[in-house]
């Protein structure tokens, strides 16, 4: 399967959506939100006041009471509707991936090498440290770790990334996914997880939502919502004897009717951040999900939009993987093509990315093909840690590559010397970040290769807007620490970790935990494991192993170490759009107000009429008006819930501004112009 | 409104915004601990009261310790308050013979004084003995004060502590309150009060001859069973006196608002001149607006502290500004009147009526705003004959929560409160974890504000709509029609929120009006004093995380009117419905309902 963008509305998610609004009438669902539940409550309330106004009972037209229920029916439904659809996505999702779970069986080993017995066994009978042999073609049954063996291994089912990816024993790509394919070879693996707790099991429930617990922040304004709706309930509530004691007091008119003050009390109360709350965290999760990244919980979501710290391993999300040449140097009295060919020669066996990219260079300066190697009969040097050095022995050149002591210890051997001007030329390639290599044929040193670090194209616009953002990045890194700091200098992190150990990362992190600050981390590696596990944010790459996916909270399927960044965004957006939405719906309560009271006591006190400031047409009509709209408003919002609210990477006092001044200053005009509309439009159709 | 309103409303708040600062820094020091020159002079004294009481004031004490404290003082507190009431006729210094007051009354009276309401349902003049007054209610001013900042101070402490559970030591904050703040500043304000003619005896009341002469004739049942008139001269009056000095001056500082009189700032003894008036009325924002300096300096950022008081000056000056031109405009009445008589010789002299000629329309409504603002409660003018609007005004101050300047302490942790929902729903629109102060705003601190929050609403709109429709209840009322409404709302208004500021026009001494008007203080005070030191224990806890520029600033502009916004919804949105009953349909129906 692979996880596509969907648009927002698909037709088949809509159609489930409304089959499982409709499911989520059940009180037990209700109950979990206690702001609709009010609604549920006040909605079941006047369907009861409605059957009696039929029977006779009561005051009020049975058509306004009904169509005041009525409308509360739709309030619960539409919010109903809004978690539906938020769902709905990851349902089909979840679906999708189950399709791929088929029962496979697994020929378990009993002993950990290829040729051990074997038997077979049904996948989900397999344990923890069960050993089991893999072939060409065959599914992987469980997750595990690579025991022995190497393999091509299609990871589209969860990756969505169809190129196969390797994977061996030891190192750092011993990680297998249940549910992947072997294209080809074998591998023996040692299961780590018991039936029910893989990694796709844990993948199909947070895409579907099941096990989604509330956030801490989420839990705190689900708080602060239901001492607003006791607040409200009680400023309705005793609206009652107050009418009582106004008509007492003035001799006419009618105390409020049960209908009108369940219709203030909905309104009044915010039903429009309390139907939209679950649906924001569901779709937050859910745009995680979009972005390739499994989170263990929608806490770890949430924590992202926090971080005050990011570290980062320089090697692949800082400069693109490995170094680089950039520039040749020669000696005096030594052309450039000359030490171009030199440095090709010396290079032709050398498969790591500086060698290839030293050959991408040469060949820029040296126009002539290497020269028929086997009739030369070269023979190849390859390098060795007592060295230093690598190169080749053709005809009678002895061509060497390597790092300057090296070389000029080989010249010395020789009776030649390193020239002075190579030696300054070097320290300022070190200087400056770089790592400089020299050339020797024989006794004669040819010149320096200077190879950099390349930081990726757009990193330091990335890291700009971090800073914006008000989070500090730090670069880890093995290098020494003139390099680091060249480096972190062109990067434009704001510090940086040189000669980094495990310990060392551990260490920074809980300093800065120490000093209160939130980390995180993106890690791969078995070594990576203590810090991801430190960290409070720690997102592991899929390509990674075992041990690195179990300690972090998050995993990227992608394995993009700077998917960081769109995480933390999707954190904030999470926070914003509840924030916003909130105060939209505290600020919308100004304008019923003027549209209910009006309404509610005119009877009583005709100059009320006064604050009927939007010249609603009747009594009826504005209480009406304003239920309409408060229900509506709900299916206005659902896509803002969805998708949320943009962020936008500016300091936090700018964009408090921006957002007050869209939804707050927004919310207290956007619902008198609404009411009004629908007002108007009640009016002409002459329902009221 | 006049040039003079104006420029007695810009002198009124320079003088307190100037005196903030020093007299703040200073209140930082006393409660730190640190040696000030009154140290030198009463330093022997505060030693004393340690080793008198067994208190090691370098205890600590946690959230928990601190709140049995204050509770245990303010219940023992009640109690002997309480006693000394019913047996005051058996005590000294009763030169006027007073009898025990009613158990109903001296319950009311004992938990108002305690809780920093002093909501008064009698009479000083006609109920209390000296004693009563000197050694109960003076002695309650200054610890229900103290107490007040004490838990200020503890809440501070929770801010800016790191990883603790010590909130300080409640008795030390309790002694050096009152012994380095309360007592100095209320020895200069008495002294000066003195001097503009306010009494200061323990003589009995004074009988005097009348100028003239003044004659009453009443309808009496006579000897032989029918209605007879009876006509009496009344030649001399009684002049009532006593220890007031004292008791006036901590009940302006410490917002407790207690009249010595029953007729509290409006009668002469208490408040004789116009000078008098301005040093009461200064009195009352002193304490509260300097508090606001002693948080900036205890927290360390003294922006902080400014721009709490920033928001408490945005709400303050145009409620200020509204409640004075609302009096001095034309009663709709008397413009009825001058439309349809034009012959009639009818000026606009505004609201008059209710109000003392020594003072005039703008210091009453100054001295009305601030005084319900900070929870101080005592008047200089009657409100019940307020316009509408300038009804509305004090009535809507207590309203808010008594968090514009408010009490001593009280008004400023309760604004922590407001400013906890202010940064929590600010905080979430920038996409983080809420943070004030580098303290982490979570579910536990948002359950304890909102419970602040919400108390004080709950229990006065509980209580009105309780009192409009119990028989006999309203039989108390001064006034039918949306003005008794008024009134039954602002009695709730201000015991539920410990102001004490009375509407007037409602007889409060019954049983119903002290007992439930008794719960409500007690409730409005203590449910808000323990949930605050929960929270500053929570907060104390909780790691300070530096500041980024992805911290929510709340030291700035923005903030500041954010938190004046929020303070206003919460209030306008709780409050509407009610008040639209009451003064908006007032004032809609420009007087003839």
């Amino acid at each position: 399967m692979s996880i596509s963008t969907q648009s927002l509305f698909n037709r088949t998610i809509l159609r489930r959506a409304v089959l499982d609004a409709l499911g989520k009438f059940d009180p037990r669902v209700q109950v979990r939100n206690p702001v609709m539940c009010v609604v549920y409550a006040g909605a079941i309330f006047t369907s009861g006041l409605f059957v009696r106004a039929l029977a006779g009972g009561g005051g009020t037209s049975a058509g306004f009471i009904l169509a005041i229920s009525a409308w509360l029916w739709f309030t619960v439904l539409f919010a109903n509707f809004a978690e539906a659809m938020a769902e709905g996505r990851g349902k089909a999702q979840a679906d999708t991936l189950r399709k791929g779970r088929r029962e496979v069986t697994a020929k378990v080993l009993a002993e950990p090498h290829k040729g051990a017995v074997q038997r077979i066994a049904a996948a989900a009978d397999l344990r923890q440290s069960d050993i089991v042999l893999v072939e060409a073609g065959e599914v992987i049954p469980a997750d595990g770790t690579v025991v022995e063996g190497m393999a091509t291994v299609d990871e589209s089912a969860i990756t969505g990334e169809s190129a196969p990816v390797i994977r061996e024993s030891g190192g750092d790509r011993s990680s297998v996914t249940g549910g992947t394919r072997v294209l080809s070879d074998w591998l023996v693996i040692r299961v780590t997880c018991d039936p029910g707790e893989t990694f796709l099991d844990r993948m199909i429930a947070m895409v579907e939502g099941a096990k989604r617990q509330k956030t801490p922040n989420e839990i705190a304004l689900n708080i602060l919502l239901a001492k607003l709706t006791i607040i409200f309930l009680l400023a309705t509530a005793t609206l009652l004897p107050f009418s009582i004691y106004a008509v007492h007091a003035v001799g006419h008119g009618s105390p409020v009717s049960m209908t009108i003050l369940a219709a203030l009390l909905v309104c009044l109360i915010p039903t429009t951040i309390g139907g939209l709350l679950s649906a924001i965290g569901i779709a937050g999760m859910d745009r995680m999900i979009q972005k390739n990244v499994i989170a263990t919980s929608g806490r770890a979501v949430e924590a992202a939009g926090d971080v005050d710290v990011l570290l980062l391993d320089k090697t692949g999300t800082i400069t693109l993987g490995n170094r680089q040449a950039v520039e040749f140097i020669c000696a005096p009295g030594v052309s450039l093509s000359d030490l171009a060919e030199a440095a090709q020669l010396a290079s032709l066996v050398d498969e790591t990315p500086e060698g290839r990219s030293i050959m991408v260079l040469a060949k820029q300066y040296c126009k002539r093909r290497p020269r028929d190697l086997e009739s030369a009969q070269a023979h190849f040097i390859p390098f060795s840690a007592q060295t230093r050095m690598s190169g080749v022995d053709i005809a009678n050149r002895q061509i060497r590559k390597g790092a300057i002591e090296s070389i000029a210890r080989h010249a010395a051997q020789l009776g030649g010397s390193f020239p002075a001007e190579l030696e300054t030329a070097a320290q300022t390639i070190a200087r400056s970040g770089g790592t400089p290599l020299a050339v020797a044929q024989g006794s004669q040193v040819l010149g320096v290769i200077a190879l950099k670090d390349i930081v990726k194209p757009g990193i330091k616009e990335r890291f700009g807007e971090l800073r914006r953002m008000g989070i500090k990045t730090v670069m880890i890194t093995g290098d020494n620490p003139l390099t680091a700091a060249a480096i972190a200098a062109e990067a434009g992190v704001d510090d940086f970790l040189a000669q980094a150990t495990p310990e060392a990362k551990l260490k920074l992190i809980r300093e800065h935990q120490q000093g209160g600050r939130l980390v995180a981390m993106t890690g791969d590696g078995t070594n990576d494991a203590p810090a991801l596990a430190q960290a409070d944010v720690a997102v592991a790459m899929n390509s990674g192993t075992h041990a690195a996916k179990e300690a972090g909270n998050m995993v990227d399927l992608d394995s993009n170490p700077t998917k960081l960044i769109e995480i933390i965004e999707t954190g904030k957006q999470m926070l914003m759009t509840r924030g916003s939405l909130t105060t939209f719906s505290i600020a919308n309560d100004v304008s019923k107000y003027f549209a209910i009271i009006p309404a509610m006591f005119s009877g009583i006190y005709p100059c009320m009429n006064r604050l009927n400031i939007m010249h609603l047409s009747t009594p009826g009509s504005a209480i009406l008006s304003a239920v309409i709209f408060n229900a509506l408003i709900i299916i206005i919002l659902i896509p803002l819930a969805l998708r949320g609210v943009k962020y936008r990477p500016m300091p936090a006092a700018k964009l408090l501004m921006h957002n007050v001044l869209i939804y707050g200053i927004g919310g207290l005009i956007a619902p008198f112009i609404g009411i009004k509309l629908i007002d108007m439009a009640l009016t002409a159709m002459h329902l009221v | 409104m006049t040039d003079n309103s104006w420029l007695q409303i810009g002198l009124y708040l320079a003088t307190i915004i100037l005196c903030a600062r020093p007299l703040g820094v200073w209140m930082a020091a006393v409660y730190e601990g640190r040696k000030t020159f009154l140290h030198r002079a009463l330093g022997w004294l505060e030693r004393l009261i340690y080793r008198a009481a067994g208190i090691r004031p370098d205890d600590p004490m946690n959230w928990k310790a601190y709140a049995t404290a204050v509770m245990l003082l303010s219940l023992l507190s009640g109690i002997a308050l309480y006693g000394l009431q019913c047996l005051q006729g058996y005590l000294p210094l009763n030169p006027e013979h007073m009898s025990g007051v009613s158990p109903d009354l001296a319950f009311n009276t004992a938990i108002s004084f305690v809780t920093n309401t002093n909501w008064q349902s009698y009479n000083g003049e006609t109920t209390l003995s000296y004693l009563t007054q000197m050694l109960g209610l003076t002695v309650q001013n200054f610890i229900s004060a103290a107490v007040g900042m004490a838990v200020l101070v503890a809440l501070i402490r929770g801010l800016r502590g790191k990883q603790t559970d010590n909130l300080g030591n409640f008795w030390a904050d309790l002694t050096r309150g009152i012994l380095y703040i309360l007592l100095p500043l209320s020895v200069v304000l008495a002294m000066l009060l003195v001097s503009q003619g306010v009494v200061q005896s323990l003589n009995p009341y004074q009988k005097v001859r009348l100028v003239e002469p003044q004659h009453y004739s009443m309808r009496t049942t006579g000897s032989n069973g029918k209605m007879v008139n009876t006509r009496t001269v009344v030649r001399h009056q009684l002049l009532p006196t006593g220890p007031a000095a004292s008791q006036i001056a901590i009940k302006q500082l410490g917002t407790n608002g207690g009249g010595f009189f029953g007729a509290n700032s409006a009668y002469p003894y208490e408040n004789p001149t116009p000078l008098s008036n301005w040093l009461e009325m200064a009195a009352i924002l002193l304490i509260p607006a300097a508090l606001c300096c002693t948080f900036g300096r205890m927290v360390g950022d003294m922006r902080q502290g400014w721009a709490i008081m920033a928001a408490m000056l945005l709400l303050l000056i145009p409620l200020m500004i509204g409640c004075t031109a609302a009096e001095h405009a034309q009663n709709p009445a008397v413009a009825h009147l001058i439309h349809h008589h034009p012959g009639w010789a009818l000026k606009n002299h505004g609201y008059m009526e209710g109000k003392e000629t020594r003072f005039g329309i703008t210091d009453s409504a100054i001295w009305t705003t601030v005084t319900t603002a900070a929870s101080n409660g005592s008047v200089n003018s009657m409100l019940d004959s307020y316009s509408a609007i300038g009804g509305l005004i004090p009535m809507w101050l207590l309203q808010l929560g008594e968090v514009v300047f408010g009490g001593v302490g009280s008004g400023l942790y309760g604004m922590i409160m407001f400013v906890i929902v202010t940064v929590f729903i600010a905080g979430l629109m920038v996409g983080r974890t809420p943070e004030y102060l580098g303290k982490k705003i979570e579910a536990f601190e948002i359950k304890m504000a909102a419970i602040c929050v919400l108390v004080p609403p709950a229990l006065l709109l509980t209580a009105t709509a309780v009192a409009c429709v119990l028989p006999g209840v309203t039989n108390a009322l001064g006034n039918t029609g949306p003005h008794g409404f008024s009134e039954i709302l602002y009695w709730a208004s201000s015991t539920a929120n410990n102001n004490g500021s009375a509407f007037a026009g409602l007889g409060t001494n019954s049983v119903f009006y002290n007992i439930v008007g008794g719960v409500l203080m007690w409730v409005g005070r203590f449910w808000i004093i323990i949930p605050t030191l929960a929270l500053a224990g929570s907060l104390a806890k909780k790691k300070i995380i530096p500041p980024s520029s992805g911290t929510l600033p709340t030291h700035n502009g923005m903030f500041t009117c954010l938190l004046a916004a929020t303070v206003v919804l919460v209030g306008a949105l709780t409050f509407f419905p009610a008040l639209a009953l009451g003064p908006i349909v007032e004032f809609l129906s420009g007087g003839r309902l």
